[in-house]
């Protein structure tokens, strides 16, 4: 637990970008961030994973991805954090068979075709993506 | 992954990857019980809007005017903070450094973004920046200049490297002005970035200048 000094070796020389110090009011620039977070803190919540292995394996996503994160605090750069943040999430499900990988892109693009199959303005239906002989007035 | 955009956008709406991928993670989670829809609405709002920054500064202000609960939080940070109901949701502990003449603290988390969320709320957006993780500890009086922040040289810099067993805040020094004042009128002077070691607490002054 002892404090790096600021004597500790300086990374190889590039160029350094300035901080987002001012841009420093939104926690999520898309709704589905704040729902990917939310989901995490609530299996957390659940002990469904620990929180150490949470950000062992979302730190080994981010460490893959660095370089649309190298500049300013953006919509892009937040977008890129949370990809990983969303990556590292689905990892861990799988990991912990809570969800598989190919159900979980099923239903992805089952949402997809609900979102495609509803009129601009109207609330998505998940059960939009099924077939007419689907409903519950099926005999 | 591959991506059909073959379909016509006449009439529907577009959901675009992470969106669709999110809301079937929602999806099957609540279909099997893991989670609750409703509850994730309650865990945004309560880590937008009412965990913040406050409950960080009052463990501040009380340790300014409390040298017992001061010397507790020194030695036993997850436990003083606990007593006043911060509580880590991670099972994580709390260490509070605190700032004197001789040394300044300043907090990072090099690997991700490990934060104090209990006592700080949710992470400024330059705290998750690939910037500040690289440089807080390559480059740290570059970065507090950045923020403005200009420490004698003869100031020792301490970097905390944030885990995820461990979080750490930053107790700053109590500014001079401010003498006699109770803990409420305390707590505005603690900003959320004092508490991460960007910036110094404010002074009175600053306190009653109008916002930029």
């Amino acid at each position: 637990m002892s404090p790096s000094e600021q004597s500790v070796p300086t990374p190889p020389a590039k160029a350094v970008p300035s901080l987002p110090v001012d841009a420093d009011r939104q926690a999520f620039f898309e709704p589905w961030q704040a729902k990917a977070f939310a989901l995490t803190v609530s299996l957390n919540q659940a002990g469904l994973f620990a929180w150490n292995e949470w950000t062992e394996v979302f730190a080994a996503a981010l460490a893959t991805t660095d370089a649309p994160m190298a500049g300013a605090w953006t919509e892009a750069s937040a977008r890129a954090y949370y990809l990983c943040w969303l990556e590292a999430l689905e990892r861990l499900i799988a990991r912990h068979g809570m969800a598989d990988a190919a159900t979980l892109k099923t239903v992805a693009e089952a949402w997809k075709r609900a979102a495609e199959a509803t009129p601009h303005g109207a609330p998505i239906r998940y059960e939009a993506h099924l077939p007419e002989s689907g409903g519950p007035g099926r005999p | 992954m591959s991506h059909d955009h073959d379909h016509d956008h006449g009439a529907g709406s577009h959901l675009d990857d992470m969106t669709a991928r999110v809301m079937a993670l929602e999806t099957v989670l609540a279909e099997k019980g893991l989670i609750d829809p409703a509850a994730l609405d309650a865990i945004i709002d309560t880590y937008e809007t009412k965990v913040g920054p406050r409950n960080g500064a009052r463990v501040v202000a009380r340790a300014w005017i409390d040298p017992a609960f001061a010397e507790w939080l020194a030695r036993d940070g997850t436990a003083a903070i606990g007593s006043m109901g911060y509580t880590g949701r991670q099972g994580e502990h709390l260490h509070a450094v605190f700032n004197t003449d001789e040394v300044h603290h300043l907090v990072v988390c090099t690997l991700c973004s490990c934060y104090p969320w209990s006592v700080l709320g949710l992470p400024p957006v330059w705290y998750k920046s690939h910037a500040y993780r690289a440089r807080a500890v390559s480059d740290p009086r570059g970065i507090l200049a950045e923020f403005g922040l200009h420490l004698p040289k003869s100031t020792k810099l301490r970097v905390w490297d944030s885990t995820s067993e461990m979080r750490y805040l930053v107790v700053p020094r109590r500014p001079e002005g401010a003498e006699g004042w109770d803990m409420e009128a305390l707590v505005p002077l603690v900003t959320r970035n004092s508490m991460i070691g960007t910036e110094l607490a404010l002074s009175p002054a600053a306190l009653k200048a109008p916002p930029p």
